[in-house]
């Protein structure tokens, strides 16, 4: 095992898909001369040259549906959004066309295209640069929506994204960049669809995916320490939901909070709700308690901004509830 | 009037060549099976038996046939989705596209797309595509894996004039000029996007002067005629697959019929005088008597070849017609290449 940064560990995603197949490519905003934006593209033109690794203008419509069309024929582009934020000018292509091209093509043509970069809240870039958007994707047939948390489920989530034969949203946690983690050496691939169960309890249930994966498992330490053990359940892919995860662990601990860091209406968390009250309802003993984000614009002051994230005290507060427990915050 | 003399008149610049006579009666075929199929198209969406939208092509056909003559095999296309007659010179049968417009599953999409999305990946055929602009970049897309591969291939966009003042254009074609792709954008000028006249939507009149802010060679081209479309699209192809630079050109053109189905020929936005003026350059016409003036088909053939293509959309309709519904189950099918389990 190595030890690496989240933003290492998909830069060695890209160099080794890159270098397993000539039709991958990777096109965006300053991913070339620049080296990224956040440095995840760094080395690449270097090694691969400027036909695969290719910047572009600040066209995010125009590049997106460059890819779709890339894709169309065959070749595996990864698009490189600078943010996710700035991806909304690209959205009638990621779900006016690369979602539909299958569909309405009668299963002729497909699109073996990722769509990747940061998303998720930031640190005090106000309303336009701190936001979640994977509800948005996730809700739309045809896409694939992957949201790794940790160092290893970024290179292994990376390298099946680029493998599929399907367009994926690849949603990276702006805020994890930096955070390190053990990587398997080698052929390391983490296939889509699957959740994982990050820490192991009986008491409670916290669904969870990218930032608030690590929020939850420091509520889970601070809960331990008073005797509450929680299951901590990594989506790990938004769409297609591992739903079977979700649900075998409710039925184990009968109680369920489900954090994420976009706003709370028809958010993700909602999605998971419905399953559970639908599936599991005779197993839950207290309604399941959603933690998201405040429902206003990313405010700027950092005060106000704390109290509109998520945290690991917003989790565990939500646990008490579900567990009728006082809490101790 | 056109007659089986010889024409009184000069004959035309750049007169037809005798060796390519076959090619020229193939082109009027081509043009009148593209009229008489959207006719059908349009009785048929009248009886209730074609839904949705049904955007017809009538009055544009020698765009179509001229320009796709001078593609290959293995080149790229994309329209928008007033696209039946390009699907029809592109060599998809009217059976195929029929079916498809009455949402069969013989129809080329299997009844999933409809009228505004035509696909056939065998002949390169990309799509009608419903989003104005959006299939821009797609097709730019394409002509960027075709240099990436180092191929000959091209890439064709077909658009309507209105697809220019929108964003997806602008930024398609920096990016194909900036990095000297193999694409050619085709804007089908028929005057209206919709019922906005061109004058009442872009701020300059030639759509081609808009090239000049890509440094892209562009010409402006008469779309009533299908030779002076061919010959324009061969000099578009040449710089594109030898080249290897973009061209956009504005073809000039009009829409005979409606926006759609839903939009009478004439009303608010342009009158019957317009249209009946426009009516005299009808690009079937133009062709058809000026093959017969020099004597590269007799008119008694022209007629009989015209009634061979009715038999054609006829044979195509009574197939659409008759042709099952796709299978509930295909409800569910072709969303995802690995299909994942799914909610009903």
């Amino acid at each position: 095992m190595a030890t690496l940064t989240y933003r290492d560990a998909l830069n060695h995603a890209l160099r080794e898909e890159m270098q397993r197949d000539p039709d991958v490519f990777l096109m965006g905003e300053e991913v070339g001369v620049y080296q990224g934006a956040y440095k995840v593209s760094r080395g690449l033109l270097e090694e691969f040259g400027p036909m695969r690794v290719v910047d572009t203008p600040i066209t995010e419509l125009g590049f997106a549906g460059i890819g779709v069309g890339a894709g169309m024929v065959g070749l595996r582009p990864v698009i490189e959004f600078m943010t996710w934020n700035f991806a909304l000018l690209a959205i009638d292509q990621l779900v006016n066309s690369a979602a539909k091209m299958r569909y309405m093509s009668g299963g002729q043509v497909g699109v073996p295209a990722v769509f990747r970069g940061p998303g998720g809240s930031a640190l005090q870039l106000s309303s336009q640069h701190s936001q979640a958007f994977e509800s948005y994707y996730a809700h739309i047939p045809g896409l694939k929506v992957v949201m790794p948390a940790t160092p290893a489920d970024a290179k292994g989530l990376l390298k099946s994204a680029i493998r599929s034969d399907d367009p994926i949203v690849f949603i990276e946690g702006e805020m994890l960049y930096n955070t390190k983690g053990e990587v398997p050496e080698g052929e390391h691939v983490v296939p889509l669809g699957k959740a994982d169960i990050k820490r192991s309890g009986n008491d409670v249930t916290i669904v969870c995916h990218s930032k608030t994966v690590s929020l939850a498992l420091k509520a889970a330490e601070q809960l331990a320490g008073e005797g509450v053990e929680a299951d901590v359940v990594d989506l790990r892919t938004i769409r297609p939901m591992d739903t079977e995860a979700v649900l075998n662990s409710v039925a184990r601990t009968h109680r369920c909070v489900v954090a994420e860091e976009g706003w709370p209406f028809a958010g993700v968390g909602a999605q998971v709700v419905d399953t559970v009250q639908r599936e599991v309802f005779d197993e839950l003993d207290a309604p399941v308690i959603r933690v998201t984000g405040a429902d206003v614009p990313m405010p700027y002051n950092k005060h106000l901004e704390r109290a509109a994230k998520v945290d690991a005290g917003k989790i565990v507060a939500a646990v008490n509830q579900v567990l009728y427990r006082e809490s101790e915050a | 009037m056109a007659t089986t003399s010889a024409p009184a008149r000069p004959r035309p610049r750049g007169g037809l060549d005798p060796a390519r006579a076959d090619v020229y009666r193939d082109w009027l075929r081509q043009m009148l099976l593209i009229r008489r199929f959207e006719e059908k198209a349009g009785e048929a969406y009248s009886l209730g038996k074609i839904g949705g939208f049904c955007h017809l092509y009538i009055g544009q056909e020698a765009v179509a046939v001229g320009s796709l003559a001078a593609l290959g095999p293995d080149d790229y296309i994309t329209c928008s989705y007033r696209e039946h007659g390009h699907a029809l010179a592109r060599g998809i049968t009217p059976r195929t596209v029929m079916a498809e417009l009455f949402g069969k599953a013989a129809g080329g999409s299997k009844g999933k797309g409809g009228s505004m999305h035509i696909f056939d990946a065998s002949l390169g055929f990309l799509g009608g595509h419903g989003i104005v602009g959006g299939h821009i970049p797609l097709t730019t897309g394409m002509a960027f894996a075709a240099k990436y591969r180092n191929t000959e291939q091209v890439a064709v966009c077909y658009f309507g004039e209105a697809a220019v003042n929108n964003g997806a254009f602008h930024e398609a074609l920096n990016m194909a000029a900036l990095w000297k792709l193999p694409a050619i954008y085709l804007c089908e000028n028929n005057r209206y996007g919709m019922g906005t006249a061109l004058e009442r939507a872009s701020a300059i009149y030639d759509i081609s002067e808009r090239a000049s802010s890509y440094d892209m060679a562009n010409e402006v081209v008469d779309g009533q005629d299908v030779l002076v479309m061919h010959a324009a699209m061969e000099r578009a192809v040449q710089r594109a697959r030898t080249d290897k630079v973009p061209t956009l050109l504005e073809v000039r053109t009009y829409r005979f019929m409606g926006h759609s189905m839903s939009d009478p020929i004439h009303g608010h936005y342009r009158t019957k005088e317009d249209v009946e003026d426009q009516r005299k350059r009808d690009p079937i016409s133009v062709w058809s008597q000026r093959l017969i003036a020099e004597g590269m088909i007799e008119e008694a053939a022209a007629k009989a070849l015209d009634k061979e293509i009715i038999v054609e959309v006829e044979d195509a309709y009574k197939f659409a017609e008759e042709a099952p519904d796709p299978e509930a189950g295909e409800l569910y099918t072709d969303v995802y290449a690995e299909e994942e389990k799914r909610e009903e």
